[in-house]
């Protein structure tokens, strides 16, 4: 115990809790968590990085919140508590968003209301944040965040720039003069289903690279 | 892990919410002035909206002063009610009154095609919550200038269509009246005629909602009928 405690902030354990999220323990990708949200606001970039910051926020401070109660949540409500630290964060977050970026909160809409059933969160305060000290629970929660973060915005890239032809709202192929040569904007890549298609690619990308996350 | 007994179980669930209660009321309070702000400039960017003006967040004060040249409140029998601001005016409270006691707001604009229209916010129900919206007549008090509708929770890709360009542009050059009598505009399903100078087309998979926008058009405008009667060309 008197080990743990004089541990540095940033130890080798800690790092591994923000960096795993980015590859081998990826919550889309890999825990496959989060991908309704991860349809639904995935078609401009500007809302994904909004999500992403967002959701990255919330599992953060619901991850510090309750490892820091952890001993004095009681077993039997603790899914209650859970979920009223949830909810207390992300209305926080819908009111914050409502009153500094309204463009995007009205964007967002009730996505911003579903981070509450977002699975990531839920499911990092289940698995780490109830047996973990405050720190470690909430480097994860930030590293599980921006894991799902980065996956949003690499959707979102690609889907802006083949489904509206921009990025981040600025005209990029017409610029470049694609339009000229012949490319219109695919319509289809708007489309949910197309984001599940991206993630899918993602998943097939990332397999093929780590082969230990294939199953037998 | 330790178990708890059930006094401690109840006293730790109070607090919790209590505290958690406060929190929020706090961050709510604190955070009205910036939000009442930005839901006026959206109403202000609406109505700009509605006579065809499209707006930014950052330009529209200065648009809505260019364009918006008056604004005042009527009653149900078409006479001006003073000392009531028409900006202010909660459609939604109106609508729970009594027809003889609400006002009624009309605001007036010139577009730069030198066309002198009003605006009068319309109201109603969608499928799963309220629709709003602002409709624009042309001076001669029949034709649709524009109009601008938008909605709290209708379904992305089906109802929520109704706030989409292509929706709303059918009905630029509709007709509310035949002759002296209301008909106001029918949203309608499976397609209006070209023709049609009454009707547009309504939304596949989308007839709650567009049934809710035909009777908010309907309700809300038929409220002005004495006035709009009265001032027609």
């Amino acid at each position: 115990m008197d080990n743990q405690e004089k541990e540095p902030m940033f130890s080798a354990k800690n790092l591994k809790l923000l960096t795993e999220p980015f590859g081998i323990n990826n919550p889309i990708t890999v825990q496959v968590l989060g991908i309704c949200s991860a349809l639904a606001v995935t078609v401009k970039l500007k809302p994904a990085i909004v999500m992403a910051l967002s959701v990255t926020i919330v599992t953060a401070f619901s991850n510090l919140a309750i490892a820091a109660l952890r001993k004095y949540i009681p077993d039997r409500i603790r899914i209650i508590v859970q979920l009223v630290v949830i909810a207390t964060m992300v209305i926080l977050v819908d009111q914050l968003l409502k009153a500094y970026v309204f463009d995007v909160s009205k964007q967002l809409s009730v996505f911003v209301g579903l981070i509450i059933t977002n699975c990531i969160i839920m499911g990092r305060l289940e698995a780490f944040a109830m047996a973990n000290k405050p720190w470690p629970s909430f480097i994860d929660g930030i590293g599980n965040g921006a894991g799902y973060g980065l996956i949003l915005v690499v959707v979102s890239f690609f889907r802006e720039l083949l489904g509206s032809g921009t990025i981040y709202g600025y005209p990029v192929l017409e610029k470049l003069g694609i339009f000229n040569l012949g490319y219109e904007s695919n319509g289809m890549v708007i489309l949910p289903p197309m984001a599940l298609i991206f993630v899918g690619l993602i998943i097939w990308f990332q397999r093929s690279r780590s082969k230990s996350l294939i199953e037998k | 892990m330790k178990q708890f007994s059930n006094r401690y179980i109840f006293i730790f669930s109070i607090v919790m919410v209590v505290s958690v209660a406060a929190l929020l009321s706090l961050a709510a309070t604190l955070l009205q002035p910036a939000q009442e702000r930005n839901l006026e400039v959206e109403k202000k960017k609406n109505m700009l909206e509605s006579i065809n003006v499209p707006a930014t967040r950052e330009n529209t004060e200065e648009l809505y002063d260019k364009y918006i040249t008056e604004s005042f409140v009527l009653n149900s029998r078409g006479e001006l009610v003073s000392g009531v601001d028409a900006f202010t005016v909660v459609i939604k409270n109106e609508q729970k009154k009594p027809l003889e006691d609400q006002s009624l707001p009309v605001f007036r604009a010139e577009p730069d095609d030198g066309e002198k229209v009003i605006i009068i916010p319309v109201e109603g129900k969608g499928l799963w919550g309220p629709l709003y919206g602002y409709v624009s007549l042309k001076s001669d008090m029949n034709t649709i200038y524009g109009v601008n509708f938008d909605h709290k929770s209708e379904t992305p890709g089906l109802g929520a269509e109704i706030n989409t360009t292509p929706f709303e542009s059918q009905f630029h050059g509709k007709k509310i009246f035949d002759n002296d009598s209301f008909i106001s505009v029918q949203v309608l399903k499976g397609g209006a005629p070209e023709s049609d100078i009454h009707g547009v087309d309504g939304i596949s998979g989308g007839t709650i909602t567009s049934n809710g926008l035909q009777s908010m058009i309907f309700d809300c405008l038929q409220k002005y009928n004495i006035y709009l009667l009265k001032n027609r060309i």
